[in-house]
C-alpha cells in the first residue's frame, strides 16, 4: 500500500475469556474510501474497530495502517480519530475546549488552535456554539463536535463506533447525508460500524459483513445485494425469504390469478399500501407467511383483495452450499 | 408552591370530602395539616440542633467578650487550635490523594481481593473510634508491635502528635473514597479513550479529563473529610495522652476545659470549633455551584479563558 492512507487488517483473532470475539479476520480498506463494519450486535464489528484505533490488543495478527505496522503501537501514537457512540464528549469542556483538545495536547500554538478550530467549526456547522458546554447541544450536534474533535488531529484514518446509533432517526438520516457528503470534502480514509443494513448502504462505498467474529462478505453495496455469497448476507444485507431451499428476495416474485406448472398457491393475507410501493402478504399451503413487492400499479392491474388465492412464482432464486 | 398549585389542591381537598360543599372547611383543614407538619419539622429541629448551638453563643458571652477572649487566647487554647490545624492538614491531604488512587484502582482495575479492599475502607465507619484509638496503641504503643522500635529511634508515636495525626487519618479516610467511586462509576471509560485516541498520555488524560470529571466528588470527600477530622474526639482522645499545651486538639481542650469548671474557655473553644466545621459546610454548598449542571451559569464563562490560561 506504500505511503497511502490505507488499512489493512490481517489475520486478527481477539478472545475475552472463553468468548472469541474476532477469529481470523482480514479486511482491507482503500486510501479515502468510506467502509462499513456491518453485522448484527455480538459479531465484533466494534471490537474489530477497537482493534484498529488501538483501544483493543488483538491476540494475533497484524494491524497495518499507511503501509505501517502499528500492531504493536500505542493508541496515542497511531494517530486516529475516533468517534464513539455516546459522544464521549468532555463535559467540563466548552466545544471549543472539546475541538482543541488534541492541538493542545500536540503542543500548538494559539494561533494555529484559534484558526483550526474556527475552521472545524464551519465544517460541522456548529457556528455560534463554540462557548456552549456539550449538555447544551442536542445529541446530533454533540456527534458532530466529536466528530470535529477527532478530525482536529487530522488523523490518517477515522474510526466511527455506532456514530448515529444514539440519535432519533430523522437526525440520524440527515447526518447520514452529511456524513457522506464530508467524507467527498475531507477525504480521510473512514471505518463506520453499524447494524442498520440501510446506513450501510446510504453512506458506505465497501460494506464487510460480519456475524460470530468472521468476515462473511465484503464488497460494494450493489454488489452484496445480488451476490451474496451466503445465507448470512442474503438475510441480512436487504430483505429475503426462505422457499424450500431457495431464497428470494420480495420483489423477484411474479403474482398471477392462474397457475401455470411453476408457481405456488397462495392466498392474500394483507395488502399493504406503503406509497409507491405494496407489500402483499401472503400464506403458503404449508403455513409459511410469505410477502411480496409489488408496485402500486401492479397491485391495481391484479385486483387484489385479502382471503384471494393466487399464485406465485420465484423469478430468481438461489441456493447456498450449507457451509 | 404557587398559587395555581395551591387552589388545585384546595380543589381536590373540597372533592374528596363529600360533606361540605363550601370548600373553605376543607381549604383550612389542609393548610392546618400542612402547617402542623411544618410546625413538627421545625420543632424537632429547634429543640436538637438550634437550641444547644444557640444556648453555647449565649453561654460564651453571657459575661462579656473578655473570659472567652481569654481562654482561647491562651497558650494551651492557641496551641489546641494549632494542632488541629495539624492534624487536619496532614490527614485531610494524604486521605485525598490516596483516596483518588484507591477510587480510581477499585473501580478501573480487576483484581483478586478487590471486594475485600472494598470492605477494608468502609471499617472507619463501622469500628467505634475508641476501638481504633486502643488498636493503634496496640500497635504503636511501647509494648505493641511497632513502638518499641520506633521509640529506640526516638520517634514517639502514642502520648504524642504523630499518634494523633495517625487516629486522624484512620477516622478521616473512607469519605474521599466514597465520594469519588461513584462519580467514576458513571462517567465510565468513554472520555478518557477519546483523550487517548486524541494522544493524551495517561498522565495528560487524569490531568485533563478524569480529575475535572470527578472533581465535585473529591471536593464532597474534602470538606465530608475535613468537618470528620476537626471534630474527631474518640481516637484522638485516646491515643493522645491529652497533655494540655502539647497533646489536645480543639475537642480535647473542650473538654478538658469543661471538667476543669472553665466553662467560658470550653464554650469559646467550642464556638471556634462550630466556626470551622461551618466554613467548612459553606465551602461545600458553594461548590454545588456546578457550571456543567447549571445550564446558564455556563454561558457566562467565556470560552477564551481556559486558552488563555493555556497559553
Amino acid at each position: 500500500m506504500g505511503s497511502t492512507n490505507g488499512i489493512a487488517v490481517e489475520n486478527v483473532t481477539k478472545r475475552f475469556g472463553d468468548f472469541v470475539a474476532l477469529e481470523d479476520v482480514s479486511i482491507e480498506v482503500p486510501d479515502g474510501g468510506l467502509t462499513a463494519l456491518l453485522g448484527p450486535s455480538g459479531s465484533g464489528k466494534s471490537t474489530l474497530l477497537r482493534v484498529i484505533a488501538g483501544l483493543e490488543r488483538p491476540d494475533a495478527g497484524r494491524v497495518v495502517i499507511s503501509g505501517e505496522d502499528t500492531t504493536a503501537v500505542r493508541v496515542q501514537d497511531r494517530n486516529v480519530g475516533f468517534v464513539f457512540q455516546h459522544y464521549a464528549a468532555f463535559k467540563h469542556m466548552t466545544v471549543f475546549d472539546n475541538i482543541a483538545f488534541g492541538l493542545r495536547i500536540r503542543g500548538q500554538g494559539n494561533g494555529t488552535i484559534r484558526e483550526r478550530v474556527r475552521r472545524l467549526i464551519e465544517l460541522v456547522h456548529l457556528q455560534g456554539f463554540d462557548r456552549r458546554y456539550p449538555n447544551q447541544l442536542s445529541g446530533g450536534q454533540r456527534q458532530r463536535m466529536a466528530l470535529a474533535r477527532a478530525l482536529a488531529v487530522e488523523p490518517r484514518v477515522l474510526l466511527l463506533d455506532e456514530p448515529f446509533g444514539a440519535l432519533d432517526a430523522k437526525v440520524r438520516n440527515e447526518l447520514r447525508i452529511w456524513l457522506r457528503r464530508l467524507h467527498d470534502e475531507v477525504h480521510v480514509t473512514t471505518i463506520f460500524v453499524t447494524h442498520d443494513q440501510e446506513e450501510a448502504m446510504d453512506v458506505a462505498e465497501q460494506i464487510v459483513v460480519m456475524n460470530d467474529g468472521k468476515v462473511e462478505q465484503s464488497g460494494g453495496p450493489r454488489d452484496l445485494y445480488e451476490n451474496p455469497a451466503s445465507e448470512f448476507v442474503m438475510s441480512f444485507v436487504g430483505p429475503a425469504h426462505k422457499l424450500g431451499e431457495a431464497w428470494v428476495r420480495p420483489h423477484d416474485v411474479e403474482v398471477r390469478h392462474e397457475p401455470n406448472g411453476q408457481t405456488i398457491e397462495a392466498m392474500v393475507d394483507r395488502v399493504v399500501h406503503l406509497g409507491f410501493e405494496v407489500r402483499v402478504e401472503l400464506t403458503l399451503p404449508d403455513g409459511e407467511h410469505f410477502s411480496v413487492q409489488l408496485t402500486r400499479d401492479q397491485v391495481e392491474e391484479l385486483e387484489l383483495v385479502e382471503r384471494q388465492i393466487v399464485y406465485v412464482r420465484p423469478r430468481e432464486t438461489r441456493v447456498f452450499q450449507l457451509s | 408552591m404557587s398559587e395555581a398549585d395551591a387552589r388545585v389542591m384546595r380543589g381536590r381537598a373540597a372533592r374528596r370530602d363529600p360533606f361540605h360543599q363550601g370548600n373553605s372547611r376543607g381549604a383550612n383543614r389542609l393548610t392546618l395539616s400542612r402547617f402542623s407538619l411544618r410546625g413538627v419539622a421545625l420543632l424537632y429541629l429547634l429543640v436538637l440542633l438550634v437550641a444547644p448551638v444557640a444556648l453555647i453563643f449565649f453561654k460564651t458571652f453571657e459575661d462579656g467578650l473578655g473570659p472567652p477572649l481569654e481562654a482561647i487566647t491562651s497558650p494551651d487554647g492557641l496551641h489546641a487550635f494549632w494542632l488541629t490545624i495539624v492534624c487536619v492538614g496532614i490527614a485531610v491531604p494524604l486521605n485525598t490523594l490516596f483516596g483518588v488512587i484507591t477510587a480510581i484502582v477499585l473501580v478501573r482495575h480487576k483484581f483478586r481481593g478487590k471486594g475485600l479492599l472494598n470492605s477494608v475502607i468502609d471499617l472507619p465507619f463501622a469500628i467505634s473510634p475508641v476501638v481504633i484509638g486502643l488498636a493503634l496503641i496496640l500497635i504503636y504503643g511501647r509494648d505493641g508491635w511497632f513502638g518499641g522500635t520506633l521509640e529506640d529511634l526516638g520517634v514517639q508515636v502514642i502520648f504524642s502528635v504523630p499518634g494523633m495525626v495517625l487516629a486522624t487519618i484512620f477516622v478521616s479516610l473512607p469519605f474521599v473514597v466514597r465520594e469519588v467511586m461513584p462519580v467514576l462509576q458513571e462517567i465510565g471509560t468513554d472520555q478518557e479513550q477519546a483523550a487517548e485516541t486524541l494522544g493524551a498520555s495517561p498522565w495528560q488524560t487524569f490531568w485533563r479529563v478524569t480529575l475535572p470529571a470527578i472533581r465535585w466528588g473529591v471536593a464532597y470527600g474534602v470538606v465530608l473529610a475535613t468537618a470528620r477530622a476537626l471534630g474527631e474526639f474518640g481516637a484522638v482522645s485516646v491515643v493522645s495522652g491529652k497533655i494540655s499545651g502539647e497533646t489536645e486538639t480543639l475537642p480535647l481542650f473542650v473538654e478538658n476545659e469543661y471538667t476543669n469548671f472553665n466553662l467560658a474557655g470550653a464554650y469559646a473553644a467550642a464556638i471556634v470549633l462550630a466556626m470551622l466545621a461551618l466554613a467548612v459546610l459553606l465551602s461545600m454548598n458553594l461548590l454545588r455551584r456546578n457550571p456543567e449542571v447549571d445550564e446558564g451559569a455556563a454561558l457566562f464563562d467565556p470560552a477564551g479563558t481556559n486558552l488563555e490560561k493555556e497559553a
